[in-house]
């Protein structure tokens, strides 16, 4: 199977191929990716994040099926934790999505974070190209459940959705630094339960307390996501800002700062693999761990040495 | 970058008694794989839908209904049909000893009645899975 061109003619069989090839890093996936990376750029993508049990996978199953009522294709990166002690995972965000997966204009993938800290996969960004690629029109990411400072997303996405729950915590909880920063849109999800109107003027302090110069006042609408209450107001919201970032240019200046991002942290990665297999090669790392333990080095004239050495 | 294994642990047909699945999913997270537990009441059709999508090395069908010998095979043949051919498909739950020769040749790999542990199956799948 040529996968590029299965992907482009949106095979679920050749994305969902191409997916795994990426995320293992298979020999292909640096071909897959160059070749598919040109028809990328053109689907708008939603992150959806907030703490655990928020409802993010029910709000998200809703806002699909309502992107889906309005005629776009979509695609969702479902994202849950890997353990640190066994290397596995749950992925349960799929689960809420049941309806979805007969849909043939959505494509669902869960993906775990494999000691990503940030609360994505270090590979959702290339998941999201390929989905991208293969005439997604809105791709949704979601996280795992955050705390205050698994902020990923923010990167990654165009709109940023935070869902919160009322009921889980005092007006100090909402005014330290972290997600609460980061949404472009708020959704108190489980609106039918007690605390609704304190949340939201929480967050309203919080977002009155932002001094800087805001164009986007984030608004904050109320859902109940398991019976599809407020979603159509939710979706406005989220097109109002996609509006926003189109008319402002800002969606542009996000976006370069994205490929910026990107390009830096791929560097990154390849170069330090590059020493690493050098040093591996040579029989080197064991060596140099004992020395610096023992204090006859020290890791930072370490450091120099070897970039000098090897990256003349 | 080590390569993980993904099962799919699903409950097909109208049967809801889903501890074993939940007690089988958590086994497996233990043992290091990446579990995508799509819960109870599905069709096979979106069994293996979701198992296409998700790309798994692994379906693992929970059955306590007495329906098996209808929903697992044809599970295995829409599989198939979607090009998902080197998945290897196992099941358990309530399945007389009787109906495992004709589960096998209809495809399923390997069936784990009650009282098996979860150690063998995660052992069988280490040892089977392509």
């Amino acid at each position: 199977m040529d996968i590029v061109a299965e992907v482009l003619n949106g095979s679920k069989l050749a994305v969902s191929r191409a997916i795994t090839a990426v995320e293992n890093e298979y020999d292909s996936a640096v071909d897959i990716m160059r070749k598919l990376y040109p028809h990328t750029g053109k689907a708008y993508i939603i992150g959806i994040t907030g703490p655990p049990g928020a409802g993010k996978s029910t709000l998200t199953d809703k806002l699909a099926k309502e992107y889906r009522r309005r005629g776009k294709t979509v695609g969702i990166i479902a994202v849950d934790p890997t353990s640190p002690f066994s290397g596995g995972a749950i992925l349960g965000d799929r689960i809420r999505m049941t309806e979805l997966t007969m849909d043939e204009g959505v494509f669902i993938r869960s993906m775990a974070t494999r000691g990503n800290l940030g609360g994505l996969s270090g590979k959702t960004a290339d998941v999201v190209k390929i989905l991208d690629a293969a005439g997604k029109d809105i791709i949704f990411i979601e996280t795992v459940g955050v705390g205050q400072s698994e902020i990923d997303i923010v990167k990654a996405a165009d709109t940023t959705l935070v869902v919160l729950v009322p009921g889980m915590g005092d007006d100090i909880q909402a005014i330290k630094a972290g997600i609460l920063e980061i949404g472009d849109v708020f959704a108190i999800n489980k609106a039918d339960h007690d605390g609704v109107d304190r949340l939201n003027t929480e967050i309203e302090m919080m977002l009155g307390l932002n001094q800087s110069e805001v164009q986007w006042r984030p608004p904050i609408k109320r859902t109940i996501a398991r019976d599809g209450t407020g979603i159509e107001e939710l979706v406005a919201s989220i097109n109002g800002h996609m509006d926003f970032l189109n008319n402002t240019g800002e969606l542009a200046k996000r976006r370069a700062l994205r490929t910026q991002n990107e390009l830096l942290a791929l560097l990154d990665e390849r170069i330090s693999r590059f020493i690493l297999a050098k040093i591996t090669a040579a029989g080197q790392l064991d060596a140099l761990v004992e020395a610096i333990e023992q204090r006859k080095k020290d890791p930072y004239t370490t450091v120099n040495a070897l970039v000098a050495a090897y990256l003349k | 970058m080590e390569k993980r294994i993904r099962v799919l642990v699903a409950k097909p047909g109208l049967d809801g008694h889903d501890r074993g699945a939940k007690v089988v999913a958590r086994a497996l997270r233990d043992a290091g794989f990446e579990v995508i537990y799509t819960g109870i009441r599905l069709t096979p059709e979106q069994i293996a839908e979701a198992a296409l999508q998700e790309d798994v090395n692994v379906v693992a069908l929970s059955l306590l209904s007495g329906a098996h010998n209808t929903l697992f095979p044809r599970i295995v043949d829409l599989l198939k049909q979607k090009g998902m051919t080197d998945v290897l498909t196992i099941g358990g739950g309530v399945i007389p000893d009787s109906d495992i020769p004709g589960l096998k040749a209809a495809g399923i790999a390997e069936v784990f009645t009650p009282g098996t542990t979860t150690a063998k199956i995660i052992e069988y799948i280490k040892a089977n899975v392509k």
